[in-house]
């Protein structure tokens, strides 16, 4: 995949900014308005998707930090199980930060209301914690599948794949 | 021509059923058994201190259904690495 013009690559650089900020805003606001983690990591997924199509496959490559994003992916799973874990003194997932006044314990009004930040207890965390590893794991996925069609693409005209 | 035929039946069976079963449904907005939805809708907010009862559902009353859909996408990772990986079948 060779990179495209000039004018698809600036208004990458344009608008990859806004992407990455709107893709975090979804993720940390999970617990307030639509959207949460998976959505939210999906959007930022986008991002290296939009990156790789722009600027081609052999810059991407070389930008992209595949260690990275497997710690992030395997990081975030891990922080999404202890804090299951963590709620085990009553039962799995028990939301045990809510409402009491530390981290993401504001009481919230009862009825409609314009929203509570600090509040939710485990529900953001957990959110923060699942778009980490969604945008880990889109995109590994994306990187992977590129790697393997540059490897089929390399080996001639003949598919061999894997096996040559 | 008979493959049309029998293409037709099959398309006014299934439309029919469906019609059936769609004109019976009930009324948007009035669910059948409405007891579960009525408990998250009046007591998330004072139970788990949060506004966006969907999220509430979805990460704190089944958060064990989440963590499933967390594993299920570690898991096509794994498959995608597997299915590409370097190297031959040794």
């Amino acid at each position: 995949m060779y990179s495209l013009s000039v004018i698809v690559r600036t208004i990458c650089d344009v608008f990859a900014w806004f992407l990455a900020v709107f893709g975090v805003y979804v993720i940390v606001h999970g617990h307030l308005t639509p959207g949460g983690g998976f959505q939210g990591g999906a959007v930022v997924a986008t991002l290296f998707a939009f990156l790789l199509v722009a600027y081609g496959g052999k810059k991407f490559v070389s930008f992209y930090k595949s260690n990275l994003f497997s710690w992030f992916e395997t990081i975030g799973l891990l922080v999404f199980m202890g804090t299951g874990l963590l709620g085990l003194g009553t039962t799995f997932f028990y939301n045990f930060l809510a409402g009491q006044g530390g981290l993401f314990g504001s009481p919230v009004p009862i009825g409609p209301n314009s929203g509570v930040l600090n509040s939710s207890g485990t529900i953001a965390l957990m959110n923060m914690a699942v778009g980490l590893e969604v945008i880990g794991g889109l995109s590994l996925i994306l990187y992977y599948m590129f790697k393997g069609i540059r490897l089929y693409e390399e080996s001639g005209s003949e598919e061999t794949g894997h096996d040559g | 021509m008979k493959k049309h035929v029998l293409f037709l039946m099959a398309l006014v069976i299934m439309v029919g059923t469906l019609w059936g079963g769609l004109s019976r449904i009930h009324q948007f907005g009035d669910p059948v058994i409405a007891p579960m939805d009525d408990y998250y809708l009046y007591n998330a907010q004072a139970e788990r201190s949060v506004n966006n009862i969907v999220t509430s559902i979805v990460f704190d009353y089944r958060g064990f259904d989440t963590l499933g859909e967390a594993a299920v996408l570690f898991t096509a990772v794994c498959s995608v690495l597997v299915v590409f990986r370097k190297g031959g079948h040794n």
